[in-house]
């Protein structure tokens, strides 16, 4: 029996208890998704019966015919505003935050671990708890009810920097930095044509990470944009299922399509989440 | 060759040959200035509409600051506060955030740290388990918050189907939505499906980092895998065990999205018929948007803030505690 038990559990191999613990954990995880389609698929009669059906209906097409003609819930708007805002926050924070983390990490100037400190301590703050002085900000601005109010506060984003930072004082040798501002390149030269090729892999994290964040977004978004016709796709879904009389075969028609380009996201790039959430974890 | 011999600082570095002056200003300037310019922009953005948004909060919670009848605006001293202290819709709310945020926070991490224990083995397929377990992550909680609305229904609900399966409920079905106690639960749930399998990650990535002669020497006491588990595997992840137990503690006693949405009017804000699961963010929204009392909204998010900073020193301290124990 010691024999078993003196070796880590990462050496261990799986039993098939492991494996049955783990197919439950991931059909509990994915039956929501999946009862999402089913119901999304059905007919009223078919949402409501006892026992539930698990199978897929043929109403799909109808359902989400009703969801996109829907009055005053603007769901096609809706979709379009969300990839809008949801790129241009995923670009902005790679781009900021992939500059300031190379600074930070190869470059010397007058308080920088003090600034870097300050980073780190806007990790912690609850942002929601800003949302009134926001909307009067905004309002100031004259931003409520547009596309902007949503965008800006999520143009940079701490944990941004820190990983940024983390990555390029691994992947960046200090020597191929120094020998090219040797041959007289600038710093920018420098970020452009060293830093960014070798940090291709912390941009796709970094990149997945904001995206799926920026999408799935819905107080702040909610409380700029509620009640105008440029909903976020969560915005909408939540018109959608509002009111005295909800038809849920159509409200999980529209859930569904908002999750979708989301389950692409991780069939696609689901290696990539994987690892930067672990590796946020270990550097943390 | 020395490691100090490959790093010069950029001030000392050779210059190009022959350099003319408006070049070497240029280098200087590079130096000198880039390295600000190119941390500029995460703290002006962040400033402007993260910090300051905190601060000016302070001021708009001692104003009267009402979104229907901007002219009334003034100053209302600590009339907010007071206004607070007495509001029995406050204090239910507390009353929900907590009651919501222990069911979910406990079961949340137990059974994260379980499946990262399931995972922290040689196994077949391995990335497809961990891609896999991250799909309630990624859902948006608006949507998978309507399919479980559809599963704790009253009539004709999933839940109640399983329940009248061993035989309870049959002459009344339960009403999920309708006491604090099954709505709790309901919200719980969700709550704990979406962050399970992100919080077993963040453990696993810690087991993983455990060296193995650890367990080696501890073999020699016969610890079972349980005992492994518990004995040696949770103290030595126990950083990563409170840093979890602090992000949950921000984010369980700000949540929104799951009580916002399984009201059968989610527009109305109101957290159930009888504000049974509204919690304090929902309340937020509620007061500064549907109420539109701006001040008072802001003076409820610094008791929130409040509430956060207590909860998370609590349970920090708690964690380590437990770690330091074993």
């Amino acid at each position: 029996m010691t024999t078993f038990v003196n070796r880590a559990p990462q050496d261990t191999r799986g039993s098939w208890k492991t494996y049955l613990g783990l197919v439950l954990i991931l059909l509990f995880s994915a039956f929501p998704v999946y009862w999402m389609l089913v119901i999304a698929t059905s007919t009223d009669a078919a949402v409501t019966q006892i026992p539930p059906s698990v199978i897929p209906g043929g109403e799909l097409m109808n359902n989400l015919r009703e969801v996109f003609t829907m009055n005053e819930v603007y769901f096609t708007a809706s979709l379009i505003n969300s990839f809008i805002v949801s790129s241009v926050i995923t670009a902005s924070t790679l781009f900021f935050c992939s500059l300031a983390g190379f600074a930070f990490a190869k470059l010397r100037f007058p308080a920088r671990n003090a600034l870097m400190f300050v980073v780190i301590l806007t990790l912690t703050v609850p942002n929601q708890l800003g949302v009134v002085a926001l909307y009067i900000l905004m309002g100031k601005l004259g931003w409520n009810g547009t596309l902007l109010a949503v965008i800006a506060p999520g143009l940079v984003s701490a944990f941004g920097v820190f990983y940024m930072r983390q990555f390029i004082a691994h992947a960046v040798p200090d020597e191929l930095v120094e020998s090219a501002r040797i041959d007289g390149a600038m710093t920018m030269r420098v970020y452009w044509s060293i830093v960014l090729p070798a940090i291709r892999p912390a941009l796709a994290v970094l990149g997945l990470l904001t995206f799926v964040m920026a999408w799935n977004d819905f107080q702040w978004p909610l409380i700029t944009l509620n009640g105008t016709e440029f909903p976020t796709s969560m915005v909408a879904l939540s018109d959608l299922a509002s009111g005295n009389y909800v038809i849920y075969r159509r409200v999980l028609a529209g859930a569904f399509v908002a999750t979708v380009p989301l389950i692409v996201l991780l069939l696609v790039g689901g290696r990539q989440i994987v690892r930067g959430i672990m590796e946020g974890a270990v550097k943390s | 060759m020395s490691l100090t011999q490959l790093r010069p600082s950029p001030q000392h570095a050779a210059p190009p040959p022959k350099p003319n002056r408006a070049k070497l200003w240029l280098y200087r300037f590079d130096t000198k200035a880039t390295p600000y310019i190119f941390i500029a922009p995460f703290f002006i953005i962040f400033t402007i509409f993260g910090l300051f948004p905190i601060i000016f909060n302070a001021i708009v919670s001692l104003r009267t600051w009402r979104l229907d009848d901007p002219d009334k605006d003034g100053w209302a001293g600590f009339d907010n506060f007071s206004k607070l202290l007495s509001d029995s819709d406050f204090w239910n709310a507390l009353y929900n955030t907590i009651g919501i945020f222990i069911l979910s926070t406990v079961p949340q991490l137990l059974l994260a740290l379980i499946l990262a224990n399931l995972l922290n083995r040689k196994l077949s397929g391995q990335t497809f388990w961990r891609i896999g377990i991250l799909l309630p992550y990624l859902t948006p909680v608006v949507a998978s918050t309507l399919v479980f609305a559809v599963f704790f229904a009253r009539d004709s609900g999933m839940a109640n189907w399983f329940l009248s399966l061993v035989g309870y409920g049959q002459e009344q079905p339960l009403d999920w939505r309708a006491d604090k106690w099954s709505s709790w639960i309901a919200i719980a749930t969700m709550v704990n499906w979406k962050w399970i399998g992100y919080n077993a990650l963040l453990y696993l990535s810690a087991m993983q980092a455990i060296p193995k002669d650890v367990y080696e020497a501890a073999a020699v006491d016969g610890a079972g895998p349980w005992r492994q588990l518990w004995r040696i595997t949770v103290p030595m992840i126990q950083p990563v065990v409170v840093f979890t137990v602090i992000l949950s503690t921000i984010g369980g006693l700000q949540l929104f999205n799951e009580p916002m949405m399984f009201d059968e009017n989610p527009q109305s804000a109101s957290g159930g018929s009888a504000h049974q699961f509204q919690t304090i963010a929902v309340m937020i929204y509620k007061v500064g948007w549907k109420d539109l009392n701006l001040g008072y909204a802001a003076a409820i998010s610094w008791a929130l803030f409040l509430l956060i900073l207590i909860v998370a020193a609590i349970n920090a301290t708690l964690t380590k505690r437990i770690g330091g124990d074993r």
